[in-house]
Order: structure tokens, then C-alpha cells, then sequence
């Protein structure tokens, strides 16, 4: 992204940011505190007990039972203090974790809040967690992989939604390998067309990604619309059954969210550790990000510069492509128009939010995936809240976050930037 | 770039100023005719591929030019489609200008739509002269003030405005959505949510019903052609919008200079959220009527496309839209005289998109159509 530096040069304007960012923090983390005193303790009475087990499950654990009010004045107890904190001296170290935690903290007393006199799985929610955060993740990912070699990637929706036409049409005439291993060829195929369009024919990078968004919309809303309902017997792919992990699997709490999924979940959590690897541990990853930061000096040492920008490009479109095979092949097996939905862009957010590093994304797509859970959930415990509030609120929660914590972050320096060899 | 090569480069840039040739009308000109040509002839392939006769498309091709520009009430849909896509873009080409990357149109003009919606049933005897103005007015000021979010987060805690306005968008989903299940906004009886209708004194009157009453061009098409001319104006006749482009090509420069970044892109992001917000009060108060969810239909999406294809200039995106109307107006009869799915309109646009956008591509492929130069 052309991102602009925003706050005016020297060390002595930032550290004016940063004060002024600490204090918005500090009076929020006050107005959350009073918040949840009024709302989530003075009303309400009973406990609130969350299942950890599934009956049937190898190791049984008691559930969790927690007294609501009291827990919710703890919060606000510790919110009351994480604020007062951001006004004393030395706080702009910890202001950024310290809204983290409050706002996780908040999240928690809002749960026991609903859950006050029920019960709530949060093994359930957890595993929905993980589930629905692997689209999000591998958007993220691919878009990681993209800017660190200072191509921005806008066209990640565009790849996860020609992921999961392929996985779709492919795995309905191959069976479920085959879709998976076309949606990842589609992604890189998409990847390399950003990649030629970018670096050899020089397209305005954002141009290019929004262009091959509305290109995948067209084909595949065409396709499906023209073809698909016709002969819909290309449109019912087998869907990939979790797999259970030996031993793992049978964890209280852990096994069924991290070690009872399908090849969706195991795959991206080994592609983050891939490229992490490859970004930070290895001689092409430091060439890479050499490239990201300042691809003329890179050039002067002998790294081609175009070649790299296609291999990464091209590999985060496959990173897409396998994402966009899960909202067929990992879910229901079956293409709808722009069923995406908006998640690439959720996880080009994840990327920004996760300081363009892997694990970060990883991390944000998490927090994306709980939210997305937690309000399908909710509707179970119906609370007086009205639904579409619910839904907003970790849309909210990503403004707070990005506003507080991660103001500072900084992308690759010459992202964005077309190189142009002399 | 070496301090010599950009020197090198800026005389060339001042020397193509000095005098504007060949290459010009080339750019302008020349790659955005073969642009189109090169789309249509792709989109027809893309038919073939899919099985549609070959009749078939050529019915299709002329369904898609009677439907756009062959006939008065063709160009009536063009104008109406043309008019909603023209506004957005322009804010969204005010918001590239000065560097900012606005993808909230969408939601903005949800925001307008409503507010504007709200105003137009709410009230039943004022006379069309105070109720259009109070309904269009509502809608720019909810879409400034929804899209000014994104701009005084960012000029105030340094937030991405990719990511603010990527939320915000899907914020306003859910927002429209609870409005519309409101029993203030939602039309009394209905289950579904769905709005009030816009009471007549605050609908956008049609300029050619006394023609025929299918034609649905409105008075909005006057509210654009203000619009392309008070952004031109703003953007290259006044000092803040000297001060946008400045921001916009080199923040650091503009900040010596004394301009206050902060304000600009609020200004900046406010402006643009009326424009879209117009947008929506243009759909509602113009064409639909009411408010039903998702009534902005992806326009805000496609208004970055537009932007982007007119180069950010008020009369390129002017020309953008208008072409981006004629290809909808003319994809909705070719879906029903040829049975070939609307969706095609879309491949057509990410195409010219593509192509008008790499000129060195349009050069290598059709190298007889243009000058030989230096390669660059």
C-alpha cells in the first residue's frame, strides 16, 4: 500500500502521536471499565457455566462455571487500572497491549454476561473460531507473501473466490484431490497474471488487483449462471471430512479445536510455519524482503528482482487459491455467486493488522474467526442485543485495535512501488 | 531511481507538457478505442467458450449496442445508470488524487441512501423545492460524515484508511439492515425489511416521462454534471484543492509547505463521502424509491473501477461512467434478447480496465496502430 508516513517528521511529533494515541486509549479503556460495571455486573445474578467437553469425549472435564457480576467488577476493576496506567508516566510502552487485553477482557465479561443462569459450549465456539479464521488467514498469508516483495495484492478476494469456483466444478468431476490441487493451480494462474500485469507490463498495482477482482466476479458469476445451471451435477464436489489426529485428538479442550479438523485447518496452520520460515529463516526469504525494502539495492547485488516478484506472487495466488478451495471443498461443496463475500479483503485487513508478518495474520485472522463465531452462537443464548449490533461489533473492535495498536505499524518500504531495471 | 535518472525523467515529463503530441493521442485516444474493442471481441470468445451459438452472439452484440445508445429510451437507462456510478467515482477519484485509497464508497452510500430515504418519506406536505434539497442534502451529509471516520482516524491515530473504510463498509451491512427492521423505517404491514416509499415531493422528478413513462432518466443527470464541474473546479481552480494534489503527490513536500495533512484528509475523505452519499440519494430518491438491503448493488465497487479508468480526472471518470452505464443498460437487453447472462458486463469492464491500464501492453500487441518510440 502507498502508504504515507503520518505523522510530520522528527522524533518529537511522534512521540506527540503517540502520547495523544495513549490517552483516546486511556480514556477509552475508563469509558469500557464504567461500561461493563453498568451493563454486565449491576444486573445480572446467577452463574455462568461454559461446557469444555462434548459428551462421549475420551477425558471429561467439569465445566467452567463462573459467577457473572462478580467476575464483570474484576473487569472493570482491571480496566478502571489499565486506564489510570495510560495517564501515568511511561505508559505509551504497554498502551498498545494494554487495550489488547482489555478489549479481550471485555469480550470475556460480555460472554459471562450472555451465559449469566445458561450454559455455552466454548469448546464449539472455539472450534467454529479455528474453522472460520482459515479463510481469512491464507487471504492474509497470500497477501504477506505479495508485499513482501512490495507488490500489493488487492486481488485476494479475486483468488479465494477462483479457488472455490475451481475446487467446486473440478472436484465435482475429479473428486476432492483433484479440485483442491486445480483451485491451487487457478490461484497461481491468478498470481501470475498480477505478477505479469505489475512487474513486466507495469499496471498500477491497485488497478491491477481491482481489475482481476472484477474479472473472477464476471467469469465465475458468468460461468455459473451460464453453465452451472444447466448441469448441476458440476456443482456437488465432495467436501473434506476432519481428520483426527492419534492421541492429540482425545486432548480435553485442545483436541477438538486444534486436533479434530479437516486438511483446511492443518494445511494453513503448516503454511504459516512455511513461510515464516522461508521469509526469516532462509538466504531466498532474505533476498525477498531485500527486494520488498529496497529493490535497487538488491538489484545491485545481483538479485533479480523481477524473477522474485513472480515466484512470490505467484505462490501467494496459490496460498489464495487453496484458501478460496475451502468455502467449497472444506464447507458445502457447492458454488453460489460471490460466495466469498468480502473475505479477502477481511484478510488483506488481517495482513495490515498483523504487521505483514505470517504468525500476525495468522493472529488477526483468529480474532476475525472468534468474532464470526461468537455471533453465530450468540444467537443460541439470545440475548436482548439486537443481532445486526452483534455482527458489527468486531468490525468495531478491528477500528479500535487498528486505531490503538497498530497506528505505528509499518509496511515494506517500497511497497507499491514499481522497479524499473535501468 | 538514481538522482540523474529522475532528472532525466522529470524534463521528459515537462518536455510532453511543453508540448502535447503523437503520444498523447495515443494514450488518451487510441489504447482506450482498442481498449474496448479488444474487451468485446474477448467477451464474445468467452460466449463461444461457454456455448452460445454463434448467432446467438451476435444478437447479443447488437442487443448490447441497440440497448445502450440505439434508441432514446436506451440512452434514457444509460443516463440513469450512468449517474449513481458517475457520482461515487468522482469522490473516489478525489480521495486517489490526493493519495488516500477510499474502498468505502459502498458503504457510503448505503449511509446516504438511508438518510436520505429517511427524510424522503418522513415527511408528507412540504413542497417539492424544500424536500428534494432537504432529502438530497441528507444524504451527502450522512455519507460525508460516514466516510469523515475513516479520514479523522486516520489523520488523528494513523489508522489504514483500507482497513477503516474495508469495516465501515461492513459495518453499514448490518446498520442498513437494522434500520430497515425498525418500525420507524420499515413499511408498515411488510415482514420483510424493506423501507417506507419516498414520498413524491422528495422523489427526483423524470425529465422524459411526458415521452413515454418508461423512461426513467431523472433530474439526477443535472445534479452530476454539477457535480464533474464543482469537483474540476475544486481540484484545479481553488487553493485546497492545489493543496489535495500536492498531499496527494508528495505528503512529505506538502508538510514543509505548511499544509495541515491532518485536515486535508478529512476534507478529503468528507468530500468524497458526500459525493457517494449523493450517489445513494440519487438511487433512492431517482430510481428505487425506497431502501431495501443491498440496495446499492455493488456500485460502490464499481465506482473504483470508474475512478480508476478516468485516470482520477472529473471528465475521465464523466466518460467512464457514462461508458459503464452503456455497457449495463446494454447488458440488461442482451440478457434478454440473447439469454446470455449479465455477469458478462462485468468480464467486459475488468478487461478495458486491464487493458487502458497497461499501455505497453496495447503497444506490444498492436504495434501497427502506433508510432515506434524509444522503449522506455
Amino acid at each position: 500500500m502507498a502508504v504515507t508516513e503520518v505523522s510530520p517528521g522528527g522524533t518529537k511529533a511522534i512521540g506527540y502521536a503517540r502520547r495523544r494515541q495513549t490517552l483516546i486509549s486511556g480514556w477509552l479503556l475508563l469509558f469500557l471499565s464504567v461500561f461493563v460495571a453498568v451493563v454486565f455486573a449491576v444486573p445480572v445474578t446467577g452463574d455462568a457455566s461454559f461446557r469444555l467437553a462434548y459428551p462421549g469425549d475420551a477425558f471429561v472435564i467439569p465445566n467452567l462455571v463462573v459467577p457473572a457480576a462478580p467476575y464483570a467488577y474484576v473487569v472493570s476493576a482491571l480496566l478502571a487500572f489499565f486506564g489510570i496506567r495510560q495517564f501515568l508516566p511511561g505508559a505509551a510502552r504497554w498502551s498498545g497491549l494494554l487495550l489488547g487485553i482489555g478489549l479481550f477482557l471485555v469480550v470475556t465479561a460480555f460472554l459471562t454476561w450472555a451465559t449469566a443462569d445458561k450454559s455455552f459450549s466454548l469448546t464449539g465456539m472455539l472450534q467454529a473460531t479455528i474453522v472460520r479464521a482459515v479463510p481469512i488467514a491464507l487471504g492474509g498469508l497470500a497477501g504477506v507473501l505479495c508485499e513482501r516483495v512490495a507488490v500489493v495484492n488487492i486481488a485476494i478476494e479475486g483468488m479465494l473466490l477462483a479457488g472455490a469456483f475451481t475446487g467446486a466444478v473440478v472436484g465435482s468431476t475429479l473428486g476432492g484431490a483433484g479440485g483442491l490441487v486445480a483451485a491451487v493451480l487457478v490461484g497461481g494462474l491468478f498470481g501470475l497474471l498480477l505478477a505479469a500485469l505489475v512487474v513486466t507490463y507495469r499496471v498500477d498495482q491497485i488497478i491491477a488487483g481491482v481489475a482481476i477482482n472484477l474479472l473472477v466476479l464476471g467469469l465465475t458469476s458468468y460461468v455459473s449462471s451460464q453453465v452451472l445451471t444447466h448441469y448441476r451435477e458440476l456443482n456437488n464436489a465432495p467436501v473434506f471430512r476432519s481428520i483426527n489426529i492419534p492421541f492429540l485428538s482425545d486432548l480435553p479442550l485442545i483436541g477438538p479445536v486444534l486436533f479434530q479438523q479437516n486438511i483446511f485447518v492443518y494445511g494453513a496452520l503448516i503454511m504459516v510455519a512455511v513461510a515464516t520460515y522461508y521469509l526469516f529463516h532462509t538466504r531466498s526469504g532474505l533476498r525477498a524482503r531485500a527486494v520488498g525494502e529496497h529493490p535497487e539495492a538488491a538489484d545491485t547485488l545481483g538479485i533479480d528482482v523481477y524473477r522474485l516478484r513472480y515466484l512470490n506472487v505467484t505462490l501467494g495466488g496459490m496460498v489464495a487459491g487453496f484458501g478460496g478451495a475451502w468455502f467449497t471443498l472444506g464447507s458445502v461443496g457447492r458454488f453460489d455467486d460471490n460466495m466469498t463475500n468480502g473475505r479477502g479483503f477481511i484478510g488483506l485487513a488481517a495482513m495490515i493488522f498483523g504487521r505483514w508478518h505470517p504468525v500476525g495474520a495468522l493472529m488477526a485472522a483468529l480474532v476475525f474467526g472468534f468474532a464470526d463465531s461468537l455471533q453465530q452462537k450468540l444467537a443460541i443464548l439470545r440475548t436482548p442485543i439486537p443481532a445486526e449490533f452483534l455482527a458489527m461489533a468486531p468490525y468495531i473492535a478491528t477500528i479500535v485495535l487498528v486505531a490503538g495498536l497498530i497506528g505505528r505499524a509499518r509496511p515494506p518500504a517500497a511497497d507499491g512501488k514499481p522497479y524499473i531495471k535501468d | 531511481m538514481s538522482e540523474e535518472n529522475g532528472r532525466a525523467a522529470l524534463s521528459a515529463e515537462l518536455m510532453k507538457r511543453a508540448a502535447p503530441g503523437r503520444t498523447d493521442f495515443e494514450d488518451l485516444v487510441i489504447v482506450p478505442v482498442l481498449a474496448v474493442i479488444t474487451a468485446i471481441v474477448l467477451g464474445g470468445l468467452v460466449m463461444l467458450a461457454t456455448g452460445v451459438s454463434v448467432g446467438a452472439i451476435g444478437t447479443a452484440f447488437v442487443a448490447l449496442f441497440t440497448g445502450s445508445v440505439g434508441s432514446i429510451s436506451a440512452i434514457s437507462e444509460t443516463l440513469t445508470a450512468a449517474a449513481p456510478l458517475t457520482l461515487a467515482g468522482l469522490g473516489i477519484a478525489l480521495g486517489f488524487r490526493a493519495g488516500l485509497f477510499n474502498i468505502g464508497a459502498e458503504g457510503q452510500v448505503l449511509i446516504g441512501g438511508m438518510a436520505a430515504v429517511i427524510v424522503g418519506f418522513s415527511f408528507e406536505s412540504l413542497p417539492i423545492y424544500i424536500h428534494l434539497p432537504m432529502a438530497l442534502l441528507a444524504g451527502a451529509a450522512a455519507g460525508a460524515f460516514w466516510a469523515s471516520i475513516a479520514g479523522w482516524l486516520r489523520a488523528a491515530t494513523g489508522a489504514h484508511e483500507v482497513i477503516t473504510t474495508i469495516m465501515l463498509n461492513l459495518i453499514s451491512f448490518r446498520l442498513v439492515d437494522y434500520l430497515l427492521r425498525s418500525p420507524f423505517v420499515q413499511k408498515p404491514g411488510r415482514a420483510d425489511p424493506i423501507s417506507k416509499n419516498v414520498t413524491e415531493s422528495a422523489q427526483l422528478p423524470q425529465l422524459l416521462s411526458w415521452l413515454d413513462p418508461n423512461m426513467r432518466v431523472h433530474a439526477g443527470i443535472v445534479i452530476v454534471v454539477l457535480a464533474v464541474i464543482l469537483v474540476y473546479w475544486l481540484l484545479f481552480r481553488t487553493t485546497i484543492g492545489f493543496e489535495f494534489r500536492a498531499s496527494g503527490l508528495n505528503p512529505d513536500a506538502a508538510r514543509f509547505a505548511g499544509m495541515k495533512s491532518g485536515v486535508i484528509i478529512v476534507v478529503v475523505m468528507g468530500v468524497a463521502g458526500a459525493l457517494a452519499g449523493l450517489a445513494g440519494a440519487n438511487q433512492v430518491l431517482g430510481v428505487l424509491g425506497r431502501a431495501s438491503p443491498g440496495f446499492s448493488g455493488g456500485l460502490g465497487f464499481d465506482a473504483i473501477a470508474v475512478a480508476l479508468l478516468g485516470r482520477s480526472h472529473p471528465f475521465g471518470v464523466l466518460l467512464a461512467g457514462l461508458l459503464f452505464g452503456a455497457l449495463q443498460a446494454g447488458g440488461r437487453q442482451m440478457q434478454v434478447s440473447a439469454g446470455v447472462s449479465l455477469d458478462l458486463i462485468a468480464i467486459i469492464q475488468a478487461l478495458i480496465i486491464i487493458f487502458i491500464a497497461a499501455p505497453i501492453l496495447m503497444r506490444a500487441v498492436f504495434s501497427f496502430a502506433f508510432q515506434k518510440q524509444a522503449r522506455r
